[in-house]
């Protein structure tokens, strides 16, 4: 089969071994495709270089469509559409809408999160993920290298990798 | 492993608190000469008629008639007497409070074995310092003011058939008076405040033992003895806090009830407390102290704060919905007359905007909380906020249309200020900065979030 992305593995045991080697192989000019260990590794983002994600962002603007979008529902409903005296208050009294609006604002933000998790990590129904090394899931952490992203061939990195630290260096292609 | 630090108590420090005090009885001795040339008696009748009218059923009719009348006929001390009684009064329960909180924070972090706080715990320990010279003023404040801020402690509510007494609050003076007769000495009442004030200093004495013991003898065994002591303390203090509302705050409208006073009082506190903490550790970090604490120890502090900003809203909240929307006379007043009167208006709007919304919006970023410059911005507006929190809890009961917020207000919470930090920071300063041998030491020096 002609493969079109090939990959060079790096197997490590320890995750303190990964944090030394992470910084060595970028220090040398290597571009890291990913990281992917059995359980979450302290510091791992920080050596990667990751930018910190602007999901909260996009939580926040949720939050706020479902505020606004409660506000709007509720004041249509009550103040101008089918109006009601409850309790002898105004049709349109803001105290009995927080508790909606405080539910439709968590709701939207949270729903809203998710989705947008889903589609920035490119997740979506009959997607199969692409599966390095299948010890990643059990007590192996795996360091993949794109080699279209680099400069140096195969050999090289191998041995940047065993040089820091790998107990095994494998290839992958897809 | 860990420098020993020490705080030094510093001369320019000192002198900055003196500066606070002394500014504080300037403005409080001007405050009481204005309240004195003001007057303001002809208000009073007024403010006894708008309330009546407010009050809807036959059983507050009568009752609300008979305030008017109890007020027409004796005045109790003249407006700017009561307006000190009212300013210490909620000033002390303010402040005893950030006391209480101290050793709160303390008995939480045992209790739920956390590992991150133990660099700060002697920080709450040393505010903690504050609960016996609170129980004394408490104590020696409720005799002085008793008459003109508790209405209960009048007698003739409890004669029968009398021209003064009044069927609800003599259905609950068993509260005030039990064993003894209604309308004489509210052992109960008095009981309960000396019980508390006792338990409370009796628990900050057992965990400081503890915690000082550990500073020598290093090991677990005093980290596990302090943390049977918090739990034991958890329980009480859950019980005493909430009784403690209903006693310090809620009898002052003694007509009035509400079921979510306790956790209003103490929500109140908490977040106090909370930003109290932190802004005293921001500062000491400023100053060089406290080494080892970082910037994932700062968001922790700063998401307490934001946290329980947002959980004092809900309280706040709850509370005010159900009386609105049930609507019930008796409830609704309470509302009403902080609603409808100045001072007690703006300062129950900007109470709403300085606790919920400036915290909520200015501390919802990470970043925020990681950062020293916005928590010492956001820290003081949540103590100041509380703080009329707490004014209008108590004034609005006591002094009626009467009310004043001037220099006699701010100049009194700069005294009390300026005490509660002189006492916290030269307790602070007698014992080692930072636990010697903290089993979780470790732990939080890597911590990491």
């Amino acid at each position: 089969m002609e493969s079109n992305k090939n990959f060079v593995l790096g197997v490590f045991d320890d995750e303190d071994v990964l944090l030394h080697a992470v910084e060595s192989v970028r220090g040398k000019g290597v571009k890291i495709h990913e990281v992917y260990s059995p359980f979450p590794v302290h510091g791992l983002d920080e050596v990667l270089g990751y930018k910190r994600t602007r999901l909260p962002i996009a939580a926040f603007l949720f939050g706020m469509t479902g505020t606004s979008l409660a506000l709007i529902m509720q004041i249509w409903m009550l103040g101008f559409d089918w109006p009601m005296i409850i309790g002898g208050k105004n049709f349109a009294s803001l105290p009995p809408f927080i508790p909606v609006t405080f539910e439709l604002t968590v709701l939207l933000s949270a729903l809203g999160m998710v989705a947008t998790f889903l589609i920035v990590s490119d997740m979506k129904p009959y997607k199969w993920p692409q599966q390095f090394d299948l010890r990643s899931t059990d007590d192996k952490h795996i360091m993949a290298i794109d080699l279209a992203n680099n400069k140096l061939d195969k050999s090289a990195i191998g041995a940047i990798l065993k040089e820091s630290g790998a107990q095994e260096v494998n290839d992958k292609n897809f | 492993m860990i420098a020993e630090e020490k705080y030094e108590f510093s001369a320019t420090a000192k002198k900055n608190i003196m500066i606070l005090g002394v500014l504080g009885i300037v403005l409080f001795i001007a405050g009481v000469f204005m309240a004195m040339n003001s007057g303001g008696h002809g208000e009073e009748h007024a403010s006894a008629i708008v309330t009546s009218k407010l009050v809807a059923s036959a059983d507050q009719e009568a009752a609300a008639g008979h305030e008017a009348a109890a007020e027409g006929e004796h005045h109790g001390s003249p407006v700017w007497l009561k307006r000190i009684y009212t300013s210490l009064w909620q000033n002390n329960v303010f402040f005893t409070g950030l006391g209480i909180i101290g050793l709160f924070f303390v008995a939480i972090q045992y209790a739920a074995q956390a590992g991150w706080s133990a660099p700060i715990k002697r920080i709450p320990l040393a505010m903690a310092h504050w609960i016996p010279i609170a129980g004394v003023l408490m104590l020696v404040l409720w005799f002085v003011v008793k008459a003109d801020i508790f209405h209960w402690t009048h007698h003739d509510l409890y004669e029968e058939g009398g021209a003064g007494y009044d069927r609800i609050i003599a259905g609950k003076s068993g509260f005030f008076f039990w064993p003894l007769e209604a309308g004489g000495f509210p052992i109960f009442y008095v009981l309960r405040m000396v019980v508390f004030f006792g338990l409370w200093y009796m628990f900050f004495v057992w965990i400081k033992k503890e915690m000082l013991a550990e500073d020598i003898n290093g090991g677990t065994a005093h980290w596990t003895k302090a943390r049977s002591l918090s739990a034991i303390f958890l329980v009480i203090f859950a019980v005493s806090s909430s009784i403690a509302a209903w006693d310090w705050v809620m009898s002052i409208d003694t007509h009035w009830f509400s079921t979510m006073m306790g956790w209003y009082v103490f929500a109140s506190w908490w977040v106090t407390g909370l930003a109290f903490i932190t802004l005293v550790v921001a500062n000491l970090k400023d100053k060089g102290y406290l080494k080892m604490v970082n910037s994932n120890h700062l968001h922790d502090l700063g998401k307490f704060v934001f946290a329980f900003s947002i959980f004092w809203t809900y309280i706040w909240f709850s509370q005010f919905l159900l009386i609105y929307y049930a609507n019930i006379p008796e409830e609704t007043v309470y509302f009403v007359t902080r609603i409808a009167n100045s001072p007690y208006s703006w300062i129950f709007y900007t109470n709403l905007f300085l606790n919920f919304v400036l915290p909520f919006l200015l501390l919802m970023t990470r970043d925020a909380k990681r950062h020293m410059s916005m928590l010492k911005v956001v820290c003081p507006i949540v103590i100041v906020g509380h703080w009329f929190d707490f004014f209008n809890m108590v004034t609005p009961g006591v002094m009626k249309h009467d009310g004043g917020f001037g220099l006699l207000e701010v100049g009194l919470a700069m005294i009390f200020m300026a005490a509660f930090l002189f006492v916290t920071l030269s307790a602070l300063a007698k014992v080692p900065l930072v636990a010697k041998n903290h089993p979780m030491m470790e732990e939080s020096m890597n911590h990491h979030i």
